[in-house]
């Protein structure tokens, strides 16, 4: 028995230990799916803040009110913006790509996969990294894509952001970053929850059957460990006579 | 006829018509395993069970994806979300391509320890390597299928190595492809490939591995011949039927299999990014090429040694060798022994530098080459022939000390 754990663990560690790199200085944001209220929240503030310019088309606003616990009704009201969308339609707003093309010079990335193509913390840090650049069309530049072409939609939340750069090496990355006092609606902690909210949401859109699967494994494994432990036993009885 | 007929009802009717009962009897009841199968002995098993969960969440996959340049990308993520248990048929088959091939090369690694390979069994070796040559292809082909740039990109280089092989390649490579850039022409052969033709030439192996396993018999941890001790019944002495004894025996061993199994599909289906791959979740495109192109974990060890061979084709070349060595194996080893219990220390020691090896190149596969990593993929790549090497000038000139293999299988 000994020997067969060892060997499992020989077969599994190298494969944990090789992917968990990468990531750099990402934020966590911790996500989690069994979260409700916390993904309602952000189902809000992405419908309100990042669905002007943003899809997600691949869910359905009926399957956000099955899956979040809310009212059709509410999900209607709060969620649902473009005119002549049925409660089945997927989240997709009315701009066009031309539209995008003219006024961010790219194409507006639909978001419906990012949390699995780049992770939770890609989403997590880029928003709260935007900082203050004068040089950029938008005012802003942001750490996670430099250079980004997309304006910081959550200034009013989390106000000025000016990065703080180590003295003497101003042209380089800023090592901090500072809030101006007084210019967002929100304070640093709240602004740091309202963005784990988008960035929890995206995620269950990324994989919404994630915390039906997380419930249903326990189960699972719960029946095949009996299953192992009865063939266990079979077996043993069954080799009695063997010499 | 008469003679074989046990029993009146349906059963006689049946066999007086078709071997139902002799078939039952020749390869399942009455088929005498050696008693002292170990943990290796596993897995056998379990790759025919992987084969039928493959087969079977194929068949539920094929009703709802769809195969075209517009659609694949999108109907995989409909199966993750709008078809019911989708999600579920869809990981376990994205789980059960990875579970295969560790299967499998455990399964092959067990021969290695055992002396499998020799004689009486170089053919039943010989099946073994045609399926894991199909396997690689089916795997391959079907990785193309969810149409991510991992998909896309991937096939794109493995298929460019084609290209590679003097005069003919240009031309093969773009046979194959049948476009000049892969595309959706390449994508619909390789999913008619992938459901039909080659799970057919599997399944058609598989038959003749285990009828070509039951004509010499099983070998077993002692490498002892259990039929040279038959009783006077002629059932060998340290035979057991396997069933029941091996058929309850496995279903411990499913049980275990089904647990690692479960915690994948429920808790980590992408494996950190080792089964299903994070660039796989943006739609193919072919005007950006992803940063780093990595293929599949079970792949890695012999693109590792591809990448080692500063020349393409020169790579090719060492990377189909690495397989095709394998075929060779029974005729390179002229060992006396079969097992590793009784054979010299430098097999030993040798076998682990080939496992080593192994695992050493599939990590370097999946990494983005840096000086070192290549210069460690060579040493990786000439350890791997080396065994090779090493095991027939080691058994051919009769350098290796045995020591004597028991009259009997010990417990």
């Amino acid at each position: 028995m000994r020997k067969i754990l060892l060997m499992l663990t020989l077969v599994v560690l190298p494969a944990v230990g090789w992917t968990a790199g990468g990531g750099g200085d990402r934020l966590d944001p911790e996500v989690d799916p069994h979260d409700k209220a916390s993904l309602q929240r952000g189902a809000k503030l992405f419908a309100n803040y990042c669905m002007a310019c943003h899809e997600a088309e691949l869910i359905r606003y009926n399957r956000i009110a099955n899956d979040l616990g809310l009212d059709e009704d509410l999900v209607e009201q709060y969620l649902m913006f473009k005119p002549d969308t049925q409660i089945h339609d997927p989240m997709t707003n009315a701009m066009t790509e031309a539209d995008a093309e003219q006024w961010f010079g790219v194409p507006v990335p639909d978001l419906s996969l990012t949390a699995r193509r780049h992770g939770p913390g890609y989403i997590y840090t880029f928003l709260n990294r935007f900082y203050v650049d004068e040089e950029s069309p938008t005012g802003y530049n942001n750490t996670v894509i430099e250079g980004t072409a997309m304006p910081h939609v959550l200034e009013t939340l989390q106000g000025r952001q000016k990065p703080v750069y180590e003295e003497g090496h101003e042209d380089e990355a800023p090592v901090d970053f500072e809030v101006e006092e007084g210019t967002g609606s929100m304070s640093q902690a709240e602004y740091r929850a309202a963005t784990r909210d988008i960035t929890n949401f995206l995620d269950y859109v990324a994989e919404p059957v994630k915390a039906q699967r997380q419930n249903l494994g326990v189960w699972v494994l719960l029946f095949f460990a009996v299953f192992t432990v009865l063939a266990y036993f079979l077996k043993k009885e069954f080799w009695k006579d063997v010499h | 006829m008469s003679e074989t007929r046990t029993s009146g009802g349906l059963v006689g009717w049946i066999d007086d018509r078709f071997p139902m009962t002799k078939m039952w009897r020749e390869h399942v009841s009455e088929y005498y395993a050696p008693k002292n199968f170990n943990f290796w002995y596993y897995f056998g098993s379990l790759a025919l069970l992987t084969l039928v969960i493959q087969v079977v969440t194929g068949i539920f996959l094929t009703m709802n994806y769809v195969p075209s340049d517009a659609r694949a990308f999108q109907s995989v993520e409909y199966i993750m979300r709008d078809v019911q248990w989708g999600w579920l048929i869809r990981y376990i088959h994205t789980t059960g391509a990875s579970a295969f091939f560790i299967v499998v090369y455990l399964h092959m690694f067990r021969a290695l320890l055992y002396g499998s390979h020799q004689k009486p069994r170089e053919l039943l070796w010989l099946f073994g390597c045609l399926i894991f040559l199909a396997l690689m292809a089916e795997a391959f082909m079907g990785y193309m299928l969810p149409w991510g740039q991992m998909s896309y990109w991937g096939a794109q280089v493995i298929i460019s190595l084609f290209g590679t092989i003097p005069y003919i390649g240009p031309d093969l490579a773009q046979w194959i492809r049948g476009d000049f850039v892969v595309s959706e022409i390449t994508l619909n052969r390789f999913f008619a490939l992938h459901v039909v033709a080659v799970p057919l030439v599997i399944i058609f192996l598989v038959v003749a591995h285990i009828l070509a396993l039951h004509e010499v018999g099983s070998n077993n941890p002692d490498g002892v011949d259990i039929k040279k001790n038959k009783d006077e019944n002629g059932v060998p002495k340290d035979g057991i039927p396997f069933h029941p004894y091996y058929t309850v025996k496995d279903l411990v061993g499913v049980g275990v299999y089904f647990i690692l199994f479960s915690v994948i599909v429920f808790y980590l289906p992408e494996f950190f990014g080792m089964f299903i791959e994070a660039p796989n979740f943006e739609k193919a495109n072919p005007q950006v090429t992803p940063d780093h192109i990595a293929p599949v974990w079970y792949f890695a060890a012999f693109y590792a040694m591809l990448r080692g061979v500063p020349d393409a084709f020169g790579g090719v070349v060492v990377m189909g060798t690495a397989v095709l060595i394998l075929f060779v194996l029974p005729w390179l080893d002229r060992g006396k022994v079969r097992s590793i219990r009784y054979r010299g220390l430098s097999y030993k020691v040798a076998l682990t530098l080939f496992a080593l090896s192994f695992v050493l190149l599939t990590y370097l596969g999946t990494q983005p080459p840096t000086t070192v990593y290549t210069m460690l993929a060579r040493l990786g790549t000439v350890v791997y022939f080396g065994f090779f090497v090493f095991l027939f000038i080691y058994t051919a000139f009769g350098l290796e000390k045995t020591k004597p293999v028991p009259e009997r299988v010990t417990s």
